[in-house]
Order: structure tokens, then C-alpha cells, then sequence
């Protein structure tokens, strides 16, 4: 059956239509593949019955020829998502056992197209973090180990649970969200793509919220196209989200093989400089190559404020996250950790069901936007914000597409870095900026390290423009001909 | 405006003036809440009108009402207002547990209204101009309920989500009344508006109250903030407590300290709630659920245009049209209900006379009965029809009177009470002149008297009266008398 869970989403998806495999057999493999890799810790929730009675569904709706494009197609959704009848976490201790009576409009989208649940992904709490070792669930394992070296890794964050669940042929594809890099980070660490949309191409309306201005949800699968498939499925306006745009969702799946011929490339120089290791400066100077010899024309731009975008991120987001999260305070659902008076009891059940990461961000919101400090900080980072933005406009007059290295260097082991925050933070490096200005960029894998382990380069777009990322991305994957994948060594072990 | 007459109390040390500015939250008349669909009926089951956006579940997200923002614009061209085109909803944080997401959604540095003004009558005829600061919108919390458990609080979120308009007065009131005049005039200025029911009962209306004392023409002094007074004469009785107690403290050598203050109805006093240290830190900062509210000009005139006539406008037309009293006039304008009833009265009518009916007779047995207008058990066409009889001579004044009684108690037609009771007015001057010789012929003593006091004339008017059982026209019977008790010297 392992070949199965080895098929692309779109080959899946055409056997299906063909009749040639059913969505029933096809969600027992990866329900087999899951329950065999555990010990990776990549669901928090798993829905096998769930899972089987929407395959059959698929099914039926298959034979009957009423099939939706992405009919009995088996998915991972991260535990962000609020699913009707299903247990969501946030990987929250304070949500533990909060079962929604609502479904969020894109994983609504992706059930409308056909698609199965098969589980809610592990991730850090409340999408706070870069390695997925938040998570009150433990940490997810990553499914790549370095050459020879048994050494457990973790799998990028924060949608750390679907990047290792699609690396390890858990799911044929998987959502992600993506507030300062949580798609593009594990997506790149993970050896898959992941596309963070424009700001307002998905709806956030269902999804627990970090950062309300940043956050944005996104598809993760091991194709540029099954990304593509993926995101016209999700993508939709909602009259339910005010920051949901009524734009046309294209078809996005043409875009991929289109090619570069006569796009031009931006490299924005100032991001070039900044202590680049090595293999990471080769990597991008061989994504340039690639392009290049497709007919893409590689030019030279300027972000200049692209060094201040980490600084101002790590503002804005623990500020907006700091009123965001004030809901969960024992009233209504969720822990309760019940004291003398409210306040005691606010203070017992936030010190019980929020992890340290989460309280940390907390902190650091609430002081920013005191009385006082707001002008020092939350107000100066939004003017940052604004200037980075103008930075990609001037750039985009320029060139077509932004290409960047999406991680400074590949997945490091767990524990490796939980002792200091800002070195942790450093891995969003690349990818902040992109949400400070809302814009749509896409990892692609694009080589290993000497040890084997994967890295990708990211393409940022003009807004709306995912149809030309994912011309790029389509190009680089060509060439890359990326085809590791991580040793089956859970299922042995 | 001119220059007011100085409105002081006095302390032992000499007078003082008091400085009140008034925040009132006015509740949107509106069938759904300012960010999600729930209705806003009062009086629900508890958390029977609650959607998942107003329990703030995860993931819920708020989307503007249009209506209520319309209903901001509609009430800041009634206050003639400066309507910004540009404004912000920011989220002003702070935890309780009737406020599910940690955080209101308001207005704070671009609120959608700007400055304004409104006119306020005084009962001694003087009108002053309390400036608009400012209004904004806001989300309702919901409602704690302390006495349900012995040591549980229990929340309703009927109320959480439900639009406000928090609109802030400039400090320019400076006595009890008129605080209670100004917000006499905001109620039934939102009222003809019909962008809220203004009834303070059920909490669409609650006042918050800045005082301050100073000497009179000095600098200001340092306010207090009277927290949620929620009727007219709370706000008058806070107001007097307040400032009395704030002069008390100067003068004692002591100073005030800006400090958010309760009023006790029950014992019609004020007392610290929090002091400016205390004061919480809001941490405001614009909402990125909502993005800033941009309004055409275009869409403004419509709603301008769609206004309809307000109090003042409505009072100068009383004057103009129908000659009534500036006073007369701004009473009835006062309410668009009295408004109505009286316009309909005076319609085609002696508008004086209807005007005198409707402030004497009529607004008599409302207050009697503790009666909003609408509920008159005199509805204004059998008023008027009333005063028709009057108008023909089909009933004296004073017969109506008892008419009028009569209707108030039964709702009957005027015409049938007064055939059924036979009050029809006597004009038939044989009747009359039978009565007076009856009168006459049985009072000789005080015919003789009536030689020297000429005035004496109105008792044999009222015994003449009284002998027709009321009926008698009073100008015949006078006309008559003074010609059969031949011409009396009037000096």
C-alpha cells in the first residue's frame, strides 16, 4: 500500500476520477501510514472514523460522477483550524477538549471540494513558535535525520505536525497558517512546499488567531502543483472576514508548467549581506542559475528596511497576540482553574493552560501597547511596517517575483535552541517581512545540506500574484529535481 | 449665546461654580448588533441572543453593521456635527468576565462623529449651547449577575455586542438642571432621530457625569467621573451631592483627586469607585479585524436629506405657523410624540386653543396617571373633535371640561356624551330668561345690593348657571342679566 501514500495529490486526484484507486483505500493507506508513524507525534487529534465515512462519501459522489476537484483526497489539518464536531487545540492546554460547533470557512472550502479529514496536525502553541517544540502535545519529531546521525530534529514550526506529516507520507497534502513564516520555515526544514497567500486570499474567519494583521492560512504539500490545487480549493471572499478580499481565485494549477520566459527576478542586496552561511548563499545563487537558464532575467533590488522587519514583527505580533489570546480566560470554555475571586481565577487557569513561549508573548504585547511605551514601540513598528511595504512596492517596479533563501540553514535538533528565544526567533528572518507587508511567497525545496538535510528557497510576489510564484516555483522544481525524502525510520524502529 | 447669568452655590467661604460635562451611552436603534447578527431585542431569555462572534469563541471574527454606522452619521447630523469620513474601531482591552473577548471594540483617537452643538431650554426661557465633543461607536458588554448563587456570579451576553454611541458634551453645563435640561433635549433629539428609544429604564440610555468646582470665571478645577446615572433626576441629585461635597472638601483645606465615582440612588450619594491611579490601562490599539471606516460624502447627504424635522426647527414653526409662545412651542416640540398628537389636534383648528388643551387638560390627567402621551386615553381626533364643540357653541369651555373628564374615563365620542348627558348649551334665551326671573324673583335682598356693587353681577351669573344645570351659553346669560337689571355702574 505504501505506494499509495507515495502518489502527488494530482496523481491522486486523477486515479480517483479514473476510478482507478478508490477514496477509501486510499485514506486506510495513509490511516495505516499514521497510526505506523506516532512516534513522529505529528496529530494531536487523529479522525479515522471521521476519515473513512467521508471517503466513502467521496466515493459515492464519484460513481454518482458529481465529484468535486478534490474528491476523496485525503488531508492534514492543523490544529489551528476550527473543525465542527472535532476536537481543537491550538496545541493549547487551555483549549484541551474544545470541540467547535462551527467549521472554519477553509477547511469548509476544502470539505465542499471533496477532501477527507484525516487528523489535526501538532503545531506550537497557538502558532507561536519556529520548531514546533511549544506544543503542550510535545514536540513533533521530524522525519529527516541527518546522514548517519540518529539525533531527533525538529520539523520547523509552527505548522511543524503537517510539514512532518506530508514529508512522511501521512497526508497527501495539509493546511498550514503562517504568521511570520509558519508555512514556508517547516515547509522548507521538511523538504516540501508551502505557500503563504496574500494577505485576504483566505479567510481567517474559523481559525484561532495569533497575530489578526499577520496571520494567513496556507496549503503544504510535496508539489509546487499539489500547492497550486490545494490553495484554489481553499482560497475564497468572505463576507465573514472584513480583511477578506473579493478578488477572483485563478486557477492557479495552469501556472505551474507556464515557465519564466522573460520574468524578471528580483535579489534584494541588502538580504544578501547579512551573515549568510555558506551552503545558504550557494543555494541561492544556484536558484538564480535555475531561473536564468529558463529565460528568467535576474536584477538587483533593494529592501532597505528588510534588517528592521524581525524587531517590528516581534512587536506587532505579541501585541495583537496579547488581545487576541485575552479570550481565553476559563469564562467560557476551555480550562478553568478555578480561585478565590475572578481574578485568581484569571490568573489560575492563564498560568496553567498557556506554555512559557505563549506567556512570553504575552508579556511583551501587553508592555508594548501600555500607556506610555505604545509610541516607542507598537507605533514605530507599524511605521516600520509601512516603510517595509513601500520597500516591495519601489522593488516590484523593478522586477516580477523576489527570489530568497526561505531559512537560514536547515532543521537543528530539538532542544537546540529553546534556551534562547531570540535565536529561535532569528529563523523567521526571511520570511517576516513577507507578512509585515502582506504579501504571497512560497518555499520550494531546492538541495540538501552536506548532512542530507533539506532546504528551500523562497519566491515572493506582488499582491494577488500567487499565479506567477507559482510559475517560478514550478521552474525551480524542475531543475532542483528534488526528490528526497526522509528514511522510513519510525515505522522500523 | 450671550452671556449667562452666573449660576453659583455657596460655600462658607463665597460661591462657587460648577463645571459638568456629560458622556452619555446611547443604545443604536438597531434589529442586529454592531459586529454580528444577534438581535438586540430587550428582555430575552438569558444568552438566548448571544452568536458565536459575541461569545468571542476562537476564531470569530466581527464585521461592521452598516446600519448602526448610518445611525452614527444620523445622529451626528442631528447634533449638527462634523462627520468624519475617515474612522478607526480600535479595541480597548481589560478583562471581566462579561466582556468574552478581553477587550471592547470602540473608538478612540477617530471617532466617526466630531464637534456639534445642541440648544438646551431652560424652564425660565434662556437657551444655551452645550458643545458636542465628540461621538463614537461601541460595542455593549454583557451583564454580571451577583445575586443568582451564593458565590457564583452568573453572565448574560444578551447585551454583549450590542452598538452604542458614546456621545461626550464639552464642559459647558454649569448647574444641576441644566445637565437634566441638556439631557432632556439629547433624548428627544435621538428620539425624533429614531437612532434610539432613549429609555433609560431599560438601560438604552446611561449618563455618565465629569463635575468639577472652581470660583466663578477661574480655572477649572479637578473633576470626578459619576459612573452610570441612569435617570434625569439621578444626574440632577448626583450633580448637587457631588459639587456640595467637592466645595465641603476645598474649603475644609482639602483638594480633589481625579477618581471615578458611584452614584447611590438609594441614599442619593456619590462614592469612590477607583482612583487615577487605579485607572485602568486600556492598551488601545486599532482592531486588524476591522478595517478603518471610509464613508462616501455622498452616502452623508442621502442621510441628511432623509432627516426628519428636528425639536428646534419643529419649535420655530409652532411659533411661526401657529402663533403659540416660545414656551408653549418648545414644550410641544419638545417630544416628537407630544409633537404629533398636538399637530394633529391643531390641524384645521384654533391652534392656541388646541395648544391650551393639550399643556392644560391633557398633559392634567397624564401626569395624574403617570402616562406616556401615547397612551392617552384621549386620542387626538376625539380631542379635537371636542374642541369643535367648543368652536360651534355646541358646549361651553367649562362643560367640556366635564366632557373631557368623561371621555378620559370611558373613551367615548365627545358629541354622544354630550347628547346622552344632555349637555347640549342652552342658547334659547326664553330659558334663560326664565331662570333669571326665577333668580331674581327669589333673591330681592341681593338685587338691592347689586346697586351698590356692581360686581355682584357674577353671583346672580352663577345662579343662573347653576338653574340650567351649566347648559346656559355664560355670554348670554350675561348679555341678558345686565339688560333686565338695567345698566349698573361699572366703576
Amino acid at each position: 500500500m505504501s505506494t499509495l501514500t507515495d502518489l502527488t495529490l494530482a496523481e491522486a486526484r486523477d486515479k480517483l476520477k479514473a476510478r482507478e484507486i478508490s477514496a477509501r483505500e486510499l485514506t486506510d493507506a495513509h490511516l495505516t501510514a499514521i497510526e505506523k508513524a506516532r512516534p513522529l507525534n505529528a496529530f494531536i487529534t487523529e479522525t479515522p472514523e471521521k476519515a473513512r465515512a467521508m471517503a466513502d462519501q467521496a466515493d459515492k459522489r464519484l460513481a454518482e460522477g458529481v465529484a468535486g476537484p478534490l474528491e476523496g483526497v485525503p488531508l492534514a489539518i492543523k490544529d489551528l483550524f476550527c473543525t465542527e464536531g472535532v476536537q481543537t487545540t491550538a496545541a493549547s492546554h487551555i483549549l484541551q477538549g474544545f470541540v467547535p460547533t462551527y467549521e472554519s470557512t477553509v477547511t469548509k472550502n476544502l470539505w465542499h471540494a471533496g477532501a477527507v479529514l484525516l487528523g489535526k496536525t501538532n503545531l506550537d502553541e497557538f502558532a507561536m513558535g519556529s520548531s514546533n517544540e511549544t506544543s503542550y502535545f510535545g514536540p513533533v519529531i521530524s522525519p529527516w535525520r541527518r546522514t548517519g546521525d540518529p539525533t531527533p530534529l525538529v520539523p520547523g514550526g509552527s505548522s511543524g505536525g503537517s510539514a512532518a506529516a506530508v514529508a512522511a507520507g501521512l497526508a497527501l497534502g495539509a493546511t498550514g497558517t503562517d504568521t511570520g513564516g509558519s508555512i514556508r520555515q517547516p515547509a522548507a526544514v521538511a523538504g516540501i512546499c508551502g505557500l503563504k497567500p496574500t494577505y485576504g486570499r483566505c479567510s481567517r474567519w474559523g481559525i484561532v488567531a495569533f497575530a489578526s494583521s499577520l496571520d494567513q492560512a496556507g496549503p503544504m504539500a510535496r508539489t509546487v502543483g499539489d500547492c497550486a490545487i490545494l490553495l484554489k480549493a481553499m482560497a475564497s471572499h468572505d463576507a465573514k472576514d472584513s480583511t477578506s478580499l473579493n478578488v477572483g481565485v485563478p486557477d492557479y494549477e495552469k501556472s505551474v508548467r507556464a515557465g519564466v520566459k522573460g520574468l524578471r527576478i528580483g535579489i534584494p542586496k541588502e538580504v544578501r549581506g547579512e551573515g549568510l552561511s555558506a551552503e545558504i548563499a550557494a543555494l541561492w545563487d544556484k536558484g538564480a542559475e535555475w531561473l536564468k537558464a529558463q529565460g528568467a532575467e535576474i536584477v538587483e533590488v533593494s529592501l532597505k528596511h528588510a534588517h528592521h522587519a524581525l524587531p517590528a514583527y516581534y512587536i506587532v505580533a505579541p501585541a495583537e497576540a496579547s488581545s487576541n489570546l485575552a479570550r481565553y480566560d476559563g469564562v467560557r470554555y476551555g480550562l478553568r482553574v478555578p480561585g478565590d475571586d475572578i481574578t485568581q481565577t484569571y490568573e489560575n487557569t492563564r498560568a496553567a493552560g498557556f506554555g512559557r513561549e505563549v506567556q512570553r508573548r504575552i508579556l511583551i504585547g501587553t508592555y508594548v501597547l501600555s500607556a506610555g511605551y505604545y509610541d516607542a514601540y507598537y507605533l514605530r513598528a507599524q511605521k516600520i511596517r509601512t516603510l517595509i511595504a513601500r520597500d516591495f512596492e519601489e522593488a516590484f517596479k523593478g522586477c516580477d517575483l523576489i527570489l530568497t533563501p526561505t531559512t537560514p540553514g536547515p532543521a537543528f535538533a530539538i532542544g537546540a535552541k529553546t534556551s534562547d528565544p531570540v535565536e529561535m526567533y532569528l529563523n523567521d528572518v526571511f520570511t517576516v517581512t513577507v507578512n509585515l507587508a502582506g504579501l504571497p511567497g512560497m518555499s520550494v525545496p531546492a538541495g540538501l545540506t552536506g548532512d542530507g538535510l533539506p532546504l528551500g528557497l523562497q519566491l515572493i510576489g506582488k499582491p494577488f500574484d500567487e499565479e506567477t510564484i507559482f510559475r517560478a516555483a514550478g521552474a525551480i522544481e524542475e531543475a532542483a529535481q528534488f526528490t528526497a525524502r526522509p528514511g522510513d525510520w519510525w515505522s522500523t524502529s | 449665546m450671550s452671556e449667562r447669568p452666573a449660576k453659583t452655590i455657596e460655600g462658607v467661604t463665597g460661591a462657587w461654580e460648577i463645571v459638568i460635562g456629560l458622556e452619555v451611552h446611547a443604545q443604536v436603534s438597531s434589529k442586529s448588533k454592531l459586529f454580528s447578527g444577534a438581535s438586540t431585542t430587550f428582555g430575552g431569555e438569558p444568552n438566548a441572543q448571544v452568536s458565536l462572534v459575541d461569545a468571542a469563541m476562537p476564531g470569530m471574527l466581527p464585521v461592521i453593521n452598516e446600519f448602526c454606522v448610518e445611525q452614527a452619521v444620523r445622529t451626528g447630523l442631528g447634533l449638527a456635527a462634523q462627520i468624519n469620513l475617515h474612522s478607526v474601531f480600535d479595541r480597548k482591552n481589560y478583562f471581566y468576565p462579561d466582556l468574552p473577548a478581553g477587550y471592547q471594540i470602540s473608538q478612540y483617537k477617530q471617532p466617526i462623529v466630531g464637534e456639534g452643538t445642541v440648544l438646551v431650554d431652560l424652564p425660565k426661557g434662556e437657551t444655551i449651547a452645550v458643545g458636542i465633543e465628540r461621538l463614537h461607536l461601541e460595542q455593549d458588554a454583557g451583564k454580571s449577575l451577583h445575586d443568582q448563587h451564593p458565590s457564583y456570579s452568573y453572565v448574560d451576553l444578551n447585551r454583549s455586542g450590542i452598538a452604542l454611541m458614546e456621545i461626550v458634551s464639552k464642559p459647558d453645563m454649569r448647574s444641576a438642571e441644566e445637565a437634566a435640561a441638556y439631557l432632556k433635549k439629547l433624548r428627544a433629539l435621538l428620539r425624533y432621530l429614531g437612532t434610539c428609544d432613549g429609555n433609560m429604564e431599560e438601560g438604552s440610555m446611561r449618563a455618565d457625569v465629569n463635575v468639577s468646582v472652581r470660583r466663578p470665571g477661574g480655572p477649572l478645577g479637578t473633576r470626578c467621573e459619576i459612573k452610570n446615572v441612569n435617570s434625569m433626576r439621578f444626574v440632577a441629585q448626583a450633580i448637587e451631592y457631588e459639587a456640595r461635597r467637592q466645595v465641603d472638601i476645598i474649603e475644609g483645606g482639602g483638594a480633589i483627586h481625579q477618581e471615578t465615582r458611584l452614584f447611590d440612588a438609594k441614599k442619593g450619594e456619590t462614592r469612590s469607585m477607583r482612583s487615577k491611579e487605579e485607572a485602568h490601562d486600556y492598551r488601545y490599539f486599532p482592531d486588524p479585524d476591522l478595517l478603518p471606516l471610509e464613508l462616501d460624502p455622498q452616502w452623508i447627504e442621502t442621510i441628511r436629506e432623509s432627516l426628519p424635522e428636528l425639536p428646534d426647527a419643529k419649535k420655530a414653526r409652532f411659533i411661526e405657523a401657529y402663533g403659540l409662545s416660545p414656551y408653549d412651542a418648545g414644550v410641544l416640540a419638545g417630544e416628537i410624540e407630544t409633537a404629533a398628537y398636538f399637530e394633529a389636534v391643531a390641524e384645521g383648528r384654533d391652534a392656541k386653543l388646541a395648544a391650551n388643551w393639550v399643556m392644560g387638560e391633557l398633559f392634567g390627567v397624564l401626569n395624574r396617571e403617570g402616562l406616556d402621551i401615547e397612551a392617552s386615553p384621549v386620542k387626538p381626533e376625539r380631542l379635537g373633535a371636542l374642541i369643535d364643540l367648543i368652536a360651534d357653541e355646541t358646549i361651553s369651555g367649562r362643560i367640556a371640561k366635564d366632557v373631557f373628564a368623561i371621555m378620559c374615563e370611558t373613551g367615548e365620542e365627545p358629541a354622544a356624551i354630550v347628547e346622552a348627558k344632555g349637555l347640549r348649551q342652552v342658547t334659547d334665551t326664553g330659558a334663560i330668561t326664565a331662570a333669571i326671573e326665577a333668580v331674581i324673583a327669589a333673591n330681592p335682598g341681593q338685587v338691592e345690593a347689586l346697586k351698590k356693587k356692581p360686581k355682584l353681577i357674577g353671583w346672580f351669573v352663577g345662579q343662573v348657571m347653576a338653574k340650567t344645570g351649566g347648559k346656559a351659553n355664560p355670554q348670554a346669560v350675561n348679555a341678558l342679566l345686565k339688560e333686565r337689571l338695567g345698566p349698573l355702574d361699572e366703576g
